[in-house]
């Protein structure tokens, strides 16, 4: 159940990736299974060459998604938004099988490992290893300052005005296309670090991401749109669902719950069990 | 037309200079990308160090012809089915493939087979130890692995030898080849008296095993048996590790095999894998070359030591080649013939098929041994033969922890 909670807060860091972009700018960002996986590579490479504190790392990795959110925005989003949800669907699908296809004949499909571990603490027989306490604590040392920014700084002020509406914040002179690019670029860069944070964690492929992406996107339909702490928040749902039903069934059973929830969500709370109390 | 001419001279001098009189063409998928990786490219090793010792040596020599062996194909099959299926169609109508081995895992083999089957052509497979392939009725399929039942039987007997009070619990891939093996283990560990305490399938893809690990602490075995391949197999020692999971034994499939797996450190420590080769294994070979040789080869051109699916990749040419050499001919029919009559003892060990029609191919001759990874004098983690003692190396480690 602990174990569930502390993957739980790596779930939730992934989808508010997903869900700020979605929020934002109405796309759905079909790279963000990708860049997770790009975000694991990061680690990788950064660690085995520097042989620094992995979560130090982060900030590399962030730093880098943030630019490499910028340019995938300025080649494949920018020409898409406002236009029908498939274009943009199809825009950010052809970025992901780039990205998927660059990386396979990079370094194949075969697993990676960062191999950087934090001791854990045992209570009686179970052992709870330190990555998943690090990864947990900084998911949501990363949620809360995302939630800081969107709230209490300008840029942040502006990117929530560009999504409550558009037309309205440009008369207000926001210039809503840097926003866009800005928000698109934090969606990126938060979908990196939680892709580095489970590189620490388990064994990894270029295909990885996948597995990720559609956790986010279960997690974001719990949560509603473009809100951190309730994608943090559903994420740690999703993490405790997890742990709490796997000592009575078979761990194969899990994606079938996860998928019916998230279709019973979509069909009872289609705007996110969180999005509902505060609208 | 100057040019034409000195260019058709060309090719004609080389035809002429390479010596062969034809080249015998052997086909088969690796998986160069996908889960399946890691054991595929030792097991492609194995071919490529056979093909070229043979065309060194001249060739397969055959009804008084030489034959070069000349691989085909040699695609990426992704450690996917449906490529398996495509590319062996493709390697026999396509790139004129006279023999197949067979892709890597038993997954991907029982569907190589199909085609193979359908098409006439013999499919020498190795890396596949699932016995029900044989079971179809197939006359040109030839298993070099002892299949999935002996897995098991070692382990459990030396485990009643130690400590017949041993509780044990089952984690294992849900994929053919682990659960062909772990069944009937199952059956003998109850046949022997064990008390099985825990049994959980886990999908091939998984990486975080952290809700089986608790369940299996909650369960309390002293032994754990399971594993699958090289991605799942690693990581679940990892985690066990990490997890601090009290177990005097751990025996994984397949991937503690790898010499790969001594980057896991600690980790890796004391767990046991069954193997169908180990270089310490000494047989008195009959044809090819020795054990000692075969890994010295090995080791000069990789620059890692084999692993039993090298050893299986070169012995499916040995006795390919031996059977080629037999028959006189490439002639499939022929060779089939030779592959039903072989019974030989290379570096890899005896090697058998059953010629029965309801078991046709399964491998009868070869026998396996337990190899566990244990740490010599300056710390390093090396791999041992622990078991059948007669050719033992070292001392089983146990308990472990």
């Amino acid at each position: 159940m602990i174990d569930g909670l502390l993957i739980g807060s790596v779930y939730g860091l992934a989808a508010m990736g997903l869900s700020l972009i979605w929020g934002v700018m109405d796309v759905i960002n079909l790279t963000h299974g990708a860049v997770i996986a790009l975000g694991m590579f990061g680690m990788y490479i950064l660690f085995t060459a520097l042989h620094l504190n992995a979560y130090l790392l982060l900030l590399p990795i962030i730093a880098m998604g943030l630019v490499f959110g910028t340019l995938v925005y300025w080649t494949s989003v920018h020409w898409v938004i406002g236009r029908p949800q498939l274009s943009s669907l199809l825009s950010t699908f052809a970025v992901n099988m780039i990205i998927i296809g660059a990386g396979t004949a990079i370094w194949s499909t075969s697993p990676y490992n960062v191999n950087f571990s934090v001791p854990g603490f045992t209570v009686g027989l179970y052992t709870f290893t330190g990555n998943h306490m690090a990864a947990a604590a900084a998911a949501v040392i990363i949620a809360l300052a995302l939630e800081l920014f969107l709230y209490r700084t300008r840029p942040g002020k502006a990117i929530r005005a560009v999504a409550d509406n558009r037309e309205a914040a440009e008369l207000m002179g926001i210039s809503s296309t840097t926003v866009l690019a800005l928000a698109f670029a934090i969606g990126i860069a938060l979908a990196a670090a939680s892709g580095a944070l489970v590189s620490t964690l388990f064994p990894f492929t270029i295909l990885s991401g996948g597995a990720y992406q559609l956790k986010s996107f279960v997690v974001t339909v719990l949560a509603g749109l473009g809100r951190p702490l309730g994608a943090l928040a559903a994420g740690l749902l999703l993490g405790l669902l997890e742990g709490a039903v796997t000592p009575f069934i078979a761990v194969s059973w899990i994606p079938l719950i996860e998928f019916g929830l998230f279709v019973i969500v979509l069909v009872v709370f289609p705007k996110g069990i969180f999005a509902k109390a505060t609208a | 037309m100057k040019r034409i001419a000195l260019n058709a001279l060309f090719v004609v001098a080389l035809l002429l200079s390479s010596g062969f009189a034809q080249n015998i063409n052997i086909g088969f998928t690796v998986s160069k990308t996908g889960a399946l990786n890691v054991d595929s490219l030792e097991q492609y090793r194995g071919f490529e160090l056979w093909r070229d010792q043979v065309n060194a040596g001249g060739g397969v020599k055959a009804g008084g012809k030489s034959y070069k062996v000349q691989f085909v194909g040699n695609y990426d099959d992704e450690s996917n089915v449906k490529r398996v299926q495509q590319l062996y169609t493709r390697m026999i109508l396509q790139d004129n493939a006279d023999f197949l081995f067979s892709p890597y895992s038993s997954s991907l083999t029982a569907t190589a087979a199909i085609v193979t089957e359908q098409y006439g052509k013999i499919m020498l497979t190795s890396g596949s130890a699932e016995g029900k392939t044989y079971t179809l009725g197939n006359h040109y399929l030839f298993q070099m692995f002892a299949p999935g039942t002996e897995y098991l039987k070692f382990v459990l007997d030396m485990l009643k030898a130690k400590d017949p009070k041993a509780t044990v619990a089952f984690v294992y891939e849900d994929a053919p080849f682990s659960v062909s093996v772990v069944n009937p283990g199952k059956a003998y560990a109850q046949q022997l008296g064990f008390n099985v305490v825990f049994s959980e399938a886990y999908a091939p893809n998984t990486t975080d095993f952290s809700a089986i690990i608790d369940k299996v602490i909650a369960a309390k075995p002293t032994v754990l048996i399971g594993g699958g391949h090289y991605p799942d197999g690693s990581t679940l020692a990892r985690q066990l590790y990490n997890h601090k999971v009290n177990l005097k034994m751990i025996t994984l499939l397949v991937a503690p095999d790898s010499p790969q797996w001594s980057e896991l450190g600690d980790a890796a420590a004391g767990v046991i894998v069954p193997s169908q080769w180990e270089p310490q294994t000494s047989f008195k070979a009959e044809y090819g070359p020795s054990g000692a040789d075969f890994a010295k080869a090995y080791t000069a051109k990789y620059n890692v030591p084999p692993s039993y699916e090298s050893a299986g990749g070169y012995a499916c040419g040995l006795i390919l080649q031996r059977a080629i050499e037999q028959a006189g001919s490439t002639d499939t029919a022929k060779v089939a013939t030779a592959l039903n009559a072989t019974d030989i003892t290379t570096f890899y060990g005896k090697t058998k098929f059953a010629t029965t029609p309801g078991e046709h191919g399964l491998q009868i001759g070869h026998s396996m041994v337990l190899a566990q990874w244990q740490k010599n004098k300056s710390g390093n983690l090396v791999k041992q033969v622990v078991w059948p003692l007669a050719a033992k190396s070292a001392d089983l480690v146990y308990p472990i922890r």
